[in-house]
C-alpha cells in the first residue's frame, strides 16, 4: 500500500512538470529591410488560410481576390478554409498552437483574441511588413492601432501591429425617410433635434426606436450612443481599450444611461425588445415599424436592398466643441501566424487583399472599404455610410466596440445593459458591474 | 473450467470496443481532470493550482446559480415528463384509444426533431408577437402577454416548458412498450378484486414499470444536466440577467471564449461526478431484483 503511494505521489509529480501549455520563444519583429515583396521569385508556395468571409458579397470579394491573386502569382497555391465567425473563433486557439498551423488567420481584435494571442506569441508582428509595403498611409491612426498590442497582449492600441482589415465598421442611426417626411421634419442635425424627433414621432404614434434585444447585442448601441453625447473621446477610449485607471463611474456615464432609462420609461422603444430578436427587429424595421434604428453598417446590404431610396444613415450627433465621437472599428483583421514558414508569401496576400484594387472590389460587393471610399462610386444608402466612415475613421473620437476591453466585457456589457434596462440593476449597480469588471482585469488573472 | 465460467480470454473479446471507449472517452477525461487542476488560459503554459478552480466555483455565485437552473432544469426536463408520460401511457392503454400508433408516433416526434430546430420555433412561439401571446389576446388575456424570453422571472421556465415538450414523448413511448408486456391476466385479475383505475396503477402498472421507470430517469436526468443547445439559442448569453445560465454554457463560455480552460474543465468534471451519482442513485432503487 505504502508503494503505491509512494507510486502515486511520484507520478503526480513527474505530471505536474508538464503543465499545459507551451512557452515558445516570442516571433522576431522583422525589419522592412528584410522583406521579399518579389512573390513569383518565392519558388512553389502553399498558404492555408483561415477565414471567416462567407456570407454574400464578404464571400464573393475574398473569391474575387483570391482568383486574381492566383492568376498574378500562379506559384503561390491558397487553401482556403472558410468557417463562419463563430466556428473560427472557437477553433482558432486549437488550430494555432497546432504543429500545422495555419498560415495566413483573421483574428478579432479583442483581448480575449488578439490580445491573448499576442502574449502567447503566436502572432507574427507586422511592422517590418507594413514599413516595406506602405500600409501606414492606408490605414489612419484610429483604424491602425485597433489592431495593435504590446507583447504582454493587455491593452489595446498600443505596441505592434498584428493584423492589417478589408472593411470598415461603424454603429450609426438609420431611419426611415418616408416616416422623417410624414411627420413633417428632417434628420435631426443635434442632440437637442434628436430628442425633439423621438418626442415628436411617440406623440404621432409612430414607435421611435425599433430595438430587438434579446440576444443583447443591440441594447449596448443604445447605451454607447448616450456616451458618445455625453463623454470626452479619450475618457471613451480608455474605457473601450481597456486602459487601467480608466472609470465607468463618471458623470458622462451615469447620464448616458440615465437616457437609455429615459428611453425606456417614455416608452419608445419597441414594446417587448427584451425578449425579440435583433434580427427579427431589423426585419420589423425594414416593414416600416419604427422611425429610427441604431445598429452598424454590416447591415447596410440588407437594408438597402429591402427598403430602397427610403432609408438613411447618420452619424451621432456633434458634441458642444462640433467633434462626432461614434462607435466605430474594422472588419476582423488579417493577421500572420508565427509558425508560418512563409511569411513572406502571406504578408504579400495580406498586402494585396488590402490594395487600393482591392478596395474597389469590396465596395462593388456592397462592403464598405476601409480606406479610398472616397474614390468609390456610390449612391444613397452606401454613399451616406461612406462619407460617414470618411469622417469618423480619421476623426481620433472613433470608438472601438466596448467588448474589447476585458476578457469578459462582452458578457458584461451586454449583460449589464440589459439589466438596467429591466430595472434589475439599479443606475449605479450597472456602473459598478462595469468597473468591477475592468479592476479584475487588471488585479487578477 | 466449465463452459460459460469467467475466462481470461473474455477480455481479448472486449478490448477492441474497450480500446475505443479509452481513447475517445476515458482518457480526455482523465485529460480534463488533469487540466482542471490548472490556472490555464489555453495558450500560455497553465500554473498549477491543486484544487483551487474547485474552491473557486464555490464561491463564485455564477456557477452556483447555473447548477441552480439545473435543479430546476430537472424538474421539467425528468420530474415532469416522466410523472405525465406514466399518465399518458396508462390513458391510452386503459381506454384502448384507436390509433395508438399513430398518438405513439405524434408523441415522439419532438424527439426525433434537432434541438436547434426546437429552439428555433420555440423562440418563435415565445416571441412578444409569438403565437402564445396572439393566442393569449385572443381569449382576452392580454395582462398575461409579454416577452416570455426576456423576463428574468419567466425565461428559465419557458425553456423548461419546451424540455417538458421534449422529453415527455419519450417516457410515454417507454412506458408504453413497458405496459404491453404486462401479462393481461394481472388486469383481469385486478379487476376481478374490484380494484378501480387508481389501485390499478399503482399496484399493477407502477410496480411492472419500474425498469422502464428507472431507464426513462437516466437518460431525461442525463438531458437536463447537458443541456446547452437548447438554452444557448432561445436565451443567448446566459439569458435576461443571467437567469438561464448552465453549467454546460458556463464551459462552452469558459473553454472558448473568456479562456479559463482550466476552470471549464472544473465544472465538467463536476457535472460528470454529479450525472454518475444520479444515475447510480437511479439505478439502485428502480433496478433491484427484477426477474
Amino acid at each position: 500500500m505504502k508503494k503505491l503511494a509512494f507510486a502515486a505521489l511520484a507520478a503526480m509529480f513527474v505530471l505536474a512538470a508538464c503543465a499545459p501549455g507551451s512557452s515558445g520563444s516570442r516571433p522576431v519583429n522583422r525589419q522592412a529591410g528584410d522583406v521579399k515583396k518579389d512573390v513569383a521569385a518565392m519558388g512553389q508556395v502553399t498558404l492555408t488560410i483561415w477565414d471567416q468571409e462567407v456570407r454574400g458579397g464578404q464571400e464573393k470579394q475574398i473569391t474575387t481576390l483570391n482568383e486574381q491573386f492566383q492568376r498574378r502569382y500562379p506559384n503561390v497555391r491558397l487553401n482556403r478554409v472558410p468557417r463562419s465567425f463563430d466556428d473560427l473563433r472557437s477553433t482558432l486557439k486549437l488550430g494555432l498552437t497546432g504543429n500545422d498551423a495555419p498560415d495566413v488567420v483573421q483574428v478579432n481584435n479583442g483581448k480575449q483574441d488578439m490580445g491573448a494571442f499576442v502574449k502567447a506569441g503566436l502572432l507574427l508582428p507586422l511592422n517590418g511588413f507594413a514599413r516595406a509595403y506602405g500600409w501606414e498611409r492606408r490605414f489612419p491612426e484610429p483604424v491602425w492601432r485597433l489592431a495593435t498590442y504590446p507583447d504582454t497582449g493587455d491593452v489595446l492600441g498600443e505596441g505592434n501591429l498584428y493584423g492589417v482589415p478589408q472593411t470598415g465598421e461603424l454603429v450609426g442611426i438609420y431611419y426611415n425617410k418616408t416616416i422623417l417626411a410624414k411627420l413633417g421634419l428632417q434628420p435631426p442635425k443635434t442632440w437637442g433635434e434628436f430628442d425633439a424627433t423621438l418626442a415628436k414621432a411617440k406623440a404621432a404614434g409612430v414607435l421611435p426606436i425599433q430595438l430587438g434585444n434579446l440576444d443583447k447585442s443591440a441594447a449596448p448601441h443604445l447605451f454607447t450612443l448616450g456616451m458618445h453625447r455625453f463623454g470626452g473621446p479619450d475618457e471613451q477610449l480608455g474605457l473601450a481599450t481597456g486602459r487601467p485607471g480608466a472609470s465607468w463611474k463618471t458623470e458622462a456615464n451615469r447620464m448616458a444611461a440615465q437616457q437609455l432609462l429615459d428611453w425606456v420609461g417614455r416608452s419608445y422603444l419597441t414594446p417587448g425588445f427584451a425578449g425579440l430578436k435583433g434580427d427579427d427587429s431589423a426585419a420589423k424595421f425594414t416593414k416600416g415599424e419604427g422611425l429610427f434604428h441604431v445598429d452598424g453598417t454590416w447591415l447596410m446590404p440588407d437594408l438597402r436592398s429591402s427598403m430602397h431610396d427610403s432609408v438613411g444613415f447618420l452619424l451621432p450627433p456633434p458634441q458642444s466643441n462640433g467633434e462626432v465621437s461614434v462607435t466605430g472599428g474594422t472588419g476582423i483583421p488579417w493577421a500572420i501566424g508565427a509558425k508560418t514558414k512563409n511569411p513572406d508569401a502571406a504578408a504579400a496576400y495580406l498586402d494585396f487583399i488590402t490594395s487600393a484594387e482591392a478596395m474597389k472590389v469590396q465596395a462593388e460587393n456592397g462592403g464598405l472599404p476601409v480606406f479610398d471610399v472616397a474614390g468609390q462610386p456610390a449612391t444613397g444608402l452606401q454613399r451616406e455610410v461612406f462619407d460617414g466612415w470618411l469622417k469618423a475613421s480619421s476623426s481620433n473620437a472613433m470608438i472601438p466596440y466596448l467588448d474589447y476591453a476585458t476578457n469578459d466585457a462582452y458578457e458584461v456589457v451586454t449583460g449589464g445593459v440589459e439589466q438596467l434596462m429591466s430595472g434589475q440593476l439599479t443606475l449605479n449597480g450597472f456602473l459598478d458591474k462595469l468597473q468591477a469588471d475592468l479592476d479584475a482585469s487588471h488585479g487578477g488573472r | 473450467m466449465a463452459a460459460g465460467e469467467p475466462r481470461r480470454v473474455g477480455y481479448l473479446y472486449i478490448l477492441p470496443a474497450f480500446l475505443v471507449y479509452a481513447v475517445f472517452l476515458l482518457i480526455p477525461l482523465l485529460h480534463s481532470g488533469w487540466l482542471s487542476l490548472f490556472d490555464w488560459d489555453g495558450l500560455t503554459p497553465g500554473r498549477w493550482i491543486g484544487l483551487g478552480n474547485y474552491a473557486a466555483l464555490v464561491d463564485g455565485e455564477g456557477v452556483i446559480a447555473a447548477f441552480g437552473h439545473v435543479a430546476v432544469l430537472l424538474v421539467f426536463f425528468a420530474a415532469l415528463p416522466v410523472s405525465i408520460g406514466l399518465v399518458l401511457a396508462t390513458a391510452l392503454h386503459r381506454f384502448e384509444v384507436r390509433g395508438l400508433a399513430f398518438f405513439r408516433t405524434a408523441f415522439f416526434l419532438p424527439q426525433v426533431v434537432a434541438m436547434v430546430v426546437v429552439a428555433v420555433a420555440w423562440q418563435r412561439i415565445f416571441s412578444p408577437d409569438g403565437a402564445l401571446n396572439d393566442v393569449l389576446r385572443a381569449v382576452g388575456l392580454d395582462g398575461l402577454a409579454h416577452a416570455w424570453l426576456g423576463d428574468s422571472s419567466t425565461a428559465l421556465l419557458a425553456v423548461g416548458v419546451v424540455g417538458t415538450w421534449v422529453q415527455t414523448g419519450l417516457a410515454t413511448v417507454l412506458f408504453l412498450g413497458g405496459i404491453g408486456k404486462i401479462p393481461g391476466e394481472l388486469f383481469d385479475a385486478a379487476r376481478l378484486d374490484g380494484a378501480l383505475a387508481r389501485t390499478e396503477f399503482r399496484a399493477v402498472i407502477l410496480p411492472a414499470l419500474r425498469a422502464e421507470i428507472g431507464v426513462a430517469l437516466t437518460l431525461t436526468v442525463i438531458a437536463a444536466l447537458r443541456t446547452f443547445d437548447l438554452v444557448y439559442i432561445m436565451t443567448p448569453l446566459g439569458g435576461p440577467g443571467g437567469s438561464t445560465t448552465v453549467p454546460a454554457y458556463e464551459i462552452y463560455h469558459r473553454a472558448f471564449q473568456s479562456g479559463q480552460v482550466g476552470s471549464a474543465a472544473a465544472i465538467g468534471i463536476v457535472i460528470t461526478v454529479l450525472a454518475f451519482s444520479i444515475t447510480f442513485a437511479i439505478t439502485r432503487i428502480t433496478g433491484g431484483q427484477r426477474a
